[in-house]
């Protein structure tokens, strides 16, 4: 069968035979599911996405109530899962980059101090630190009925602090877009002025004209634009405070959970960095006069970063899939809306379907962000 | 601002501007060298001593060592008497009380090999042969039960740290041929294999390992034939392997990459198949290069096993929270379960990091 020893026909041949065997796993299953699922009556489709949802979530960064969709309560999830994770990686990062520095600094006391650190979040489950802070927050603190008034109308007790929260009667959309017009001006009155100093050679407070470019669009509204606002003052019942801004026990336990292994591993991922530039770069700089602050910043620290972004990517992805750990102590991220919904319809496939979609998604959004901002810090090389 | 800038003049890489006195010690320099160390050095300890202080208040001064649950409510410090009393369920679950022996025995048995299997030196072919002829049959059996007149025991039964060993070794056993091969078929040159091994390799490392558990256990039975169950044990022991298999492959590929292109040109110049030159130039060569991570990627998997709590499965973090749940220790006994949890896998997962360390000394210092 000389047709059979062409290496071109045979690799055809293997990957009709993969692709086929892949094919035929995914239609048996796919028709057992659906046989199975006629039979124990359980709907399928989409459809289940536009019904009332009917159950109540605790935390949501949009207005969510019982009686609006299904579709709108993952959308709560979605928003959940993105605000903590952002957060968690944002306070990790710059918690991280502290430890880092202070595992490489002379001092024995505070480098051992840091490496104990690192070492006691690495080498225990993250799930274990979740419970246990869940579980310290509510032990500690005492309940509703005896909050501890910290300042008038500031709760705070095991399920969780409760402060006054502004309500925008009008003007909250002028005043973000005084915000965004402001961060906007700012960066370009940087980036123009940087330009200008490097042409000229003068040298001007770059960060006064940054923050005065950022400060007036809001004063000017605050002026001028007719902002009202109300406080919603919490009241304590005889179970539970009503009113105000609530700060869950879960989301800070959560929060605190995840910022603590970032920060574990951003501290490693910097201390590897700085140690990868080479000491020469120091001593050259250290040569041009160049004071140890301004040599890390301008000579170290962008060396460093093009070693650190990639493993960085890594931590942030990994904290946007951890964050999913949020259902073991009943923090209403995507997973634990999904987790709900999945009882109460026993869609089980779309529910799932649904959230990996998203995770999946949102984990190509996070990788294409990051390497772009890869690519612009990468070495050019001519 | 000013709280890095104090750390970055500390920072070891500068060379410190003041040069000591000659009376002042080498010692003292670099405790108490400068102003700014010196505030660190008073900081740090202050932050140790009053941790500590927490700490050993909490650990034995006000603790409650032997005695009742109402004696312990009593005493603000820990309570050890839970742990005592709870700690053969908090390590075996709900294995049947009188055959407790045999988990115990299995548990000693399996690390025992892993210490010995744990030298460079007897790995080989004798070694893979040892473990699965002998050791697994052998744990099996005493797990299991059925055969030399130990009863029968369901793996519904099974529960603690060995469910929590075995779901973790057994998964990244199995995993490490599966991720070798998708990672061959990452690198492969014919496009639909490639185009499958990235696909899952990227999907699976794309969600947390929660939805696949979720998938394993809620959604699999909808695809099964009418009649047909897998054991949920078996179902999450599969979404670990699968998942640890994506990981692998990302990992052997790096491996893979770093063997020259001259490699595999040599062994096609021999006249040798895709295959041969696989097993015997570029494998041998890439595996070894990756051992120290899949050591440490083990180590990971060790601690995320505890996501099968979530699942509904009792491994050694579910049995734990189950045993604070106890009516007679609910509200007592609120953190001396997780403590000694995280004590107990910090020291396993620490060893596993020495050992990882141990290995990269190990392969950059000898030739063969």
């Amino acid at each position: 069968m000389p047709l059979f020893y062409d290496a071109r026909i045979r690799a055809y041949l293997y990957q009709v035979i993969a692709v086929g065997v892949v094919l035929l796993i995914a239609w048996v299953m796919f028709s057992t599911a659906s046989a199975n699922l006629a039979k124990q009556d359980i709907a399928t489709g989409f459809g289940f996405l536009a019904r009332q949802a009917g159950f109540v979530i605790t935390e949501s960064a949009i207005t969510y109530e019982p009686t609006d969709t299904i579709g709108r309560a993952i959308l709560v999830g979605i928003t959940n899962t993105v605000k903590v994770s952002l957060l968690a990686a944002l306070f990790g990062t710059v918690l991280g980059l502290l430890v880092g520095i202070g595992r490489l600094s002379h001092n024995p006391v505070l480098s051992r101090l840091m490496l104990a650190y690192v070492e006691a979040l690495r080498n225990v489950p993250l799930l274990l630190y979740l419970l246990l802070w869940y579980s310290l927050i509510i032990s500690v603190f005492p309940p509703v009925k005896q909050a501890i008034e910290m300042l008038p109308g500031v709760f705070l007790s095991n399920s969780g602090l409760v402060t006054p929260a502004l309500h925008w009667q009008s003007g909250f959309a002028a005043l973000v877009t005084a915000f965004v017009v402001g961060v906007a001006a700012a960066f370009a009155t940087a980036r123009v002025l940087g330009r200008r100093r490097i042409v000229t050679g003068k040298e001007r407070p770059i960060a006064l004209f940054a923050a005065i470019a950022f400060l007036l669009p809001l004063v000017a509204t605050i002026l001028f634009a007719n902002i009202s606002v109300t406080w919603d003052v919490p009241e304590l019942g005889r179970f539970r405070l009503s009113g105000g801004y609530h700060l869950r026990p879960e989301f800070v336990a959560l929060l605190l959970g995840l910022t603590l292994s970032v920060s574990a591993n951003v501290a490693e991922i910097v201390r590897a960095g700085i140690q990868a530039v080479s000491k020469g770069q120091w001593e050259a700089a250290t040569a041009l006069g160049l004071s140890r602050a301004r040599t890390l910043k301008l000579v170290i620290l962008p060396q460093a970063l093009r070693i650190i972004i990639p493993p960085l990517t890594n931590t942030y992805l990994t904290v946007f899939k951890n964050s999913s750990l949020a259902i073991a102590i009943g923090y209403p991220d995507l997973v634990m809306v999904s987790n709900t919904i999945m009882n109460q319809t026993g869609q089980a496939i779309e529910a799932i379907a649904i959230f990996m979609g998203v995770y999946l998604g949102l984990s190509i959004l996070i990788s294409l962000v990051m390497n772009w901002y890869n690519a612009r810090v990468a070495l050019r090389e001519r | 601002m000013t709280q890095v800038d104090t750390l970055v003049s500390s920072a070891a890489l500068a060379p410190s501007r003041e040069v000591p006195p000659a009376a002042r010690s080498r010692w003292f320099s670099a405790y108490f060298g400068t102003p700014g160390n010196a505030l660190i050095t008073i900081l740090c300890l202050g932050t140790v001593f009053a941790l500590a202080k927490l700490a050993i208040g909490w650990l034995f001064v006000d603790a409650t060592f032997v005695g009742t649950p109402a004696e312990c409510k009593a005493t603000s410090g820990a309570c050890w008497p839970f742990l005592s009393a709870k700690m053969r369920y908090i390590f075996f679950g709900f294995y049947p009380f009188e055959e407790q022996w045999r988990p115990l025995t299995a548990m000693l048995l399996f690390l025992g090999a892993c210490l010995v299997s744990m030298v460079p030196k007897v790995w080989g072919r004798g070694l893979l042969l040892a473990w699965v002829a002998v050791v697994l049959p052998v744990l099996y059996v005493l797990m299991a039960g059925g055969y030399f007149g130990l009863t029968v025991v369901p793996t519904t039964q099974w529960g603690g740290l060995p469910l929590s060993f075995m779901l973790s070794f057994i998964g990244l056993a199995c995993a490490l041929p599966l991720g070798i091969a998708l990672a061959l078929a990452r690198a492969s040159n014919l496009p639909a294999i490639r185009v499958l091994g990235v696909g899952f390799i990227e999907i699976v490392r794309g969600v947390p390992l929660i939805s696949i558990l979720f998938m394993a256990t809620v959604m699999l039975p909808l695809f099964m034939p009418n009649g047909i169950t897998i054991d949920k044990l078996v179902r999450a022991q599969v979404a670990i392997i699968l998942f640890a298999a994506a990981y692998i492959a990302e990992i052997v590929r790096g491996g893979l990459q770093a063997i020259p292109k001259g490699q595999v040109e040599a062994g096609q110049s021999l006249g040798l198949h895709y295959w041969q030159i696989m097993r015997k130039i570029v494998l041998p060569q890439a595996l070894k290069k990756v051992i120290p991570p899949l050591v440490s990627l083990f180590i990971g998997f060790f601690q995320d096993t505890t996501l099968v709590t979530i699942v509904g499965l009792l491994d050694f973090l579910d049995t734990v929270r189950t045993a604070m749940r106890d009516p007679q220790w609910q509200g007592i006994a609120v953190l001396e379960g997780y403590v000694f949890a995280a004590v107990v896998y910090f020291v396993f997962s620490a060893l596993m990091g020495a050992y990882s360390r141990f290995l990269e000394q190990y392969f950059r210092t000898t030739h063969d």
